[in-house]
């Protein structure tokens, strides 16, 4: 049985959250997804702080909330939540931040802060203590904040976007602590994050949220392989297009048409990476049977190659050496073609849930 | 921020002229009264015991309150700042009512209320031979409500102004309601909370015609500060004078002590960032 078993149904004006969300102990399941997609609010629901408007939240045997009049507040929850803006404080030093949820649990004093200390020392932080949280850098105060919600031994550690605050020197050297302290955890996280990062270093499991349902459910691996929509496509660096498929003729979304190597029927996502497209200024007469004019969009590095971004389709990404992008004369407003190998073509079933 | 080259250009004159005319109006007649203060009759009349007894009366009961102010209006500004209930703005618009009610109105409505045959008062009267008009619990009582509404409003502004996310924190760390007030909310609206005293205090410390009205001008029982200046001026203006005097230093001095401490406590502030 699943230590967390959750079904969300919040309804707001104009937009539905509805997600099942079952994991095991020891599970890190990463929430991802476009702004307004739900994530928080699906957090939120699990803390208790936002009602649900039907479904359940039950961690091991305890029902939270659920069938009928059910429903644990906050407090009573063995919940830790880590917000983005940390929100430690300010009036109490590092250990009577991290000592308060042992001591509004009942824990006396001396005990709350012994134990307080303890998970400063596991964190690398105990020389803060007596620190006011003003007084120390972002790095440590999220390092504090991860202690605080852990040091109730929750159950279900909640985190939403813990490194978005962070310069990216400091994200990075906090996302490698992170994944150890979630290693030895044995409750469920439920990670909420932008940063395709997070989710293949932290999480073992992925959930995509699209408009408030669930669009797709796997290993961090197997979604950045085969992502079903247009955000996570994005996050990992892919083109995914949406369309139509009878054999290997596959009918876009917005018209046009593509060609892959792998037959299909049905709804399905065309999937391909952006070194696999190819830019020239005039129409292509080789052997690809994919080409689609376009207008650069933006032209900016990445990594070792330059990053194209056409309107081409429904918008695609292409990287090019930066020397093909200086004999192109690659910049925004550029007419150019773009050629991609049925080969270089990757289809697949699109999800139910997104049809 | 120096007057010699701004950004935007010089200050224009169309605001300059009507501000230095609000600083000359506000100073004059504090300069006057300074001016016209018999200073080496000063310590003759601050020995004086009916001064005395008024001074004392009016800390008394000034500091006595803020005391009643406190304890009802921090939760009241909670209910108003946190609690989402029916009716809320028309609540808060009956608190801002005695701040801007007339004091003398404010007298007349308080004997409807708590006067000896007044809607209540008679009750109290009947009940526990309890009756506030013309005693000194009645002076604080007229204070306590001309002071209520700045206190409510100033710690209801500092309320609202720091994050119901830090509620929310506490909540998921298990903190009860009542913990979450005592031990977060509470303390992150401290400033707000000691300024809403000073203005309350201040605000009772001049209170005149609530008090007057209500309370009557008793010399050692409801002749405050203000009742004994109001009592000097209609036969000695001199006298009048020297009490005021005595009442803006004895304001003066609270404030210039209450700005050190937190003068201070924004230095160990800064000193800690």
């Amino acid at each position: 049985m699943s230590l967390l078993d959750a079904q969300v149904v919040v309804r707001r004006p104009g937009h539905t959250l509805d997600v099942h969300l079952a994991a095991d102990p020891g599970d890190v399941v990463a929430v991802i997804g476009p702004n307004g997609a739900g994530k928080s609010t699906l957090l939120r629901a699990l803390a208790g702080v936002v009602p649900l408007d039907d479904g359940f939240v039950r961690c091991g045997r305890a029902t939270w909330e659920g069938p009928g009049r059910t429903r644990l507040r906050a407090q009573e929850r063995e919940v830790g939540m880590v917000f983005q803006q940390q929100l430690l404080f300010p009036h109490l030093d590092v250990l009577a931040n991290v000592a308060f949820g042992p001591r509004s649990r009942g824990v006396p004093r001396r005990e709350a802060e012994q134990r307080a200390r303890g998970w400063l020392e596991r964190f690398g932080v105990e020389d803060l203590a007596r620190r006011r949280p003003a007084a120390i850098s972002g790095g440590q105060a999220q390092r504090v904040t991860i202690a605080r919600a852990l040091a109730t031994e929750p159950r279900l550690l909640l985190l939403d976007e813990p490194l978005a605050s962070l310069d990216v020197g400091v994200a990075m050297a906090l996302r490698v602590e992170l994944a150890q302290h979630l290693r030895e955890y044995d409750g469920v996280v439920v990670l909420v994050t932008h940063d395709a990062l997070d989710a293949m270093t932290l999480a073992n499991r992925v959930l995509v949220l699209d408009d408030g349902r669930a669009a797709q459910e796997g290993t961090p691996a197997e979604v950045a392989r085969r992502p079903q929509t247009e955000h996570v496509a994005r996050l990992v660096g892919l083109n995914v297009l949406r369309g139509t498929s009878t054999g290997t003729d596959v009918r876009l979304a917005d018209g046009a048409a593509l060609v892959s190597a792998t037959p299909a029927e049905g709804q399905v996502n065309a999937c391909f990476s952006p070194s696999a497209v190819t830019l020239t200024v005039q129409e292509p007469t080789g052997s690809a049977r994919n080409r689609w004019p376009g207008t650069v969009t933006s032209v900016a590095p990445h990594g070792s190659a330059v990053r194209v971004h056409l309107d081409a389709v429904s918008g695609l990404i292409a990287d090019v050496t930066p020397g093909s992008a200086t004999q192109l004369g690659l910049a925004p407003g550029r007419r150019v073609w773009a050629t991609v190998k049925a080969t270089e073509i990757t289809v697949y079933a699109l999800t139910s849930t997104l049809r | 921020m120096t007057a010699r080259g701004p950004a935007l250009g010089r200050p224009p004159a169309l605001l300059l002229v009507p501000a230095a005319l609000a600083v000359a109006f506000l100073a004059l007649p504090l300069v006057a009264l300074l001016a016209r203060t018999p200073w080496p009759d000063l310590p003759a009349q601050l020995t004086d015991p009916a001064i005395l007894d008024a001074l004392r009366l009016s800390l008394v009961t000034s500091l006595a309150a803020v005391v009643v102010v406190v304890a009802v209006g921090i939760p009241l500004a909670w209910l108003l700042a946190r609690v989402d209930f029916p009716g809320r703005a028309l609540l808060r618009a009956l608190v801002i009512v005695p701040l801007v009610l007339p004091p003398v109105v404010a007298g007349v409505a308080l004997l409807s209320g708590l006067g000896r045959s007044g809607l209540v008062g008679r009750l109290l009267d009947d009940a526990f031979g309890i009756s506030l008009p013309f005693t000194t619990a009645g002076v604080v009582v007229a204070h306590s409500f001309v002071a209520l509404p700045f206190f409510v409003l100033s710690v209801e502004g500092a309320l609202r102004a720091t994050s119901q996310e830090y509620d929310v924190v506490a909540a998921t760390l298990g903190a009860s309601r009542w913990t979450v007030f005592r031990r977060v909310t509470l303390p992150l609206a401290g400033p707000g909370v000691l300024a809403g005293l000073v203005l309350a205090w201040a605000r009772a410390l001049g209170e005149f015609g609530a008090t007057i009205t209500f309370a009557g001008n008793y010399p050692g029982t409801t002749r405050t500060m203000p009742n004994a200046i109001y009592t000097a001026l209609q036969v000695d203006p001199d006298a009048a004078v020297v009490l005021s005097v005595i009442l803006l230093l004895v304001s003066v001095a609270v404030i210039a002590l209450l700005r050190e401490r937190w003068f201070d406590q924004a230095v160990q502030g800064a000193e800690r960032r």
